[in-house]
């Protein structure tokens, strides 16, 4: 059907010739990443709603929060907000064609991320040293569900940064970034104590690096201004998550002494 | 692409936005922290208000203002309807719960 194609060489990187038309007349990138993003948030607003459902139905819910635990979560979400902007920085680099100062925001969104990363893993394994595992807690004996409620629900968020952190890398070092993966895996396996659950925990850089190199290696190309803008769209749902995971969870939950 | 040329003389924007999520989430801290409400009550208070900031995080950092009309409705009342879905489906019974004592 003529009238349902259009040339769009802009659209589609100089490729020439007849396509169908794009879905809301964006480009099919950017489409394709705000379904995906629709779909996951399906994925974590079920979570959310089994999280809310067991903390309201259960009076006798832990409060493991106290006030170092709160500020900790507080600087992980100034972490995440700042990501945000630095990462919408990147986009107008992008645009605007500034190599430089595209690969210096997007590092500096990687270190907010790397950032929470750290404090999030820190946060856990207190809790776990408290005793608190997805099925028992030393806080509420009759509320086995926290833990695992809990696990579930940040673990899904934890792994969603460090994807995030890891699509940034590709985007802004191709490369260059899988080398530096492979020693952060290396070397967070090998400084993190066997008895604490990140030493396993960080063979999710393996399976990053793995995945980033078959992607590197069987498809090399330049990245653009539209994959900076879809990855930039995969790192600010990440960022709104926790916009909810944040009350939701620390703050309802919080101890006061 | 969205028109972002003409956006790109506006960047304050983005760092007012920036300061107003880290004012709402100064605010939940200080409500959480404080525990001015109880539970129930606290909870929706502070879903609202992430409601509010995940609106400008889609609106302002996601684009999806300056997207097309066809484009933002549709993505934001398929997502809207499945959460209400959820909503309706879950909470009365969670309330109820609570209303008959089960412990």
């Amino acid at each position: 059907m003529a009238d349902a194609t259009l040339q769009h060489d802009s659209v589609q990187h100089g490729i020439g010739g007849e396509f169908e038309a794009p879905l809301f007349g964006a480009y099919s990138k950017k489409v394709g990443m705000w379904l995906f993003l629709a779909s996951d948030s399906l994925t974590f607003g079920a979570l959310l709603v089994a999280f809310s459902y067991n903390r309201i139905s259960n009076p006798a819910w832990p409060t493991p929060f106290a006030k170092e635990s709160i500020i900790n979560a507080t600087i992980m979400t100034a972490c995440l907000l700042s990501s945000s902007l630095t990462m919408v920085m990147a986009v107008f680099a992008a645009q605007r064609g500034d190599k430089p100062w595209l690969r210096n925001w997007l590092l500096a969104t990687m270190g907010f991320g790397t950032a929470f990363i750290v404090l999030h893993a820190m946060e856990w394994s207190k809790l776990i040293g408290e005793g608190m595992t997805p099925f028992t807690n030393p806080w509420a004996p009759t509320v086995p569900q926290f833990g695992g409620t809990f696990f579930t629900l940040t673990g899904m968020h934890m792994l969603h940064v460090t994807i995030g952190v890891i699509y940034l890398g590709v985007i802004a070092l191709r490369k260059t970034f899988l080398p530096i993966l492979g020693a952060l895996w290396l070397a967070g396996y090998f400084l993190i104590p066997a008895n604490n659950v990140f030493h396993y925990g960080i063979h999710t850089l393996l399976v990053g690096l793995i995945v980033s190199a078959v992607i590197l290696l069987l498809k090399p190309k330049l990245y653009d201004a539209h994959d900076v803008e879809v990855a930039g769209l995969y790192w600010h749902f990440v960022d709104l998550v926790w916009m909810f995971i944040f009350p939701l969870v620390y703050l309802m939950s919080t101890r006061i002494v | 692409m969205h028109d972002s040329a003409t956006h790109d003389d506006s960047k304050g924007q983005y760092f007012w936005v920036w300061g107003a999520l880290l004012v709402l989430t100064a605010v939940e801290v200080w409500l959480g922290y404080k525990q001015v409400f109880q539970p129930v009550a606290m909870l929706e208070v502070l879903l609202g208000l992430s409601v509010i900031k995940s609106a400008l995080i889609i609106a302002y950092f996601m684009h999806l203002k300056f997207e097309s009309a066809i484009m933002r409705w549709t993505l934001t009342i398929s997502v809207v309807a499945c959460f209400v879905i959820m909503y309706l489906f879950f909470f009365p019974d969670a309330g109820r719960i609570l209303r008959l004592g089960v412990k």
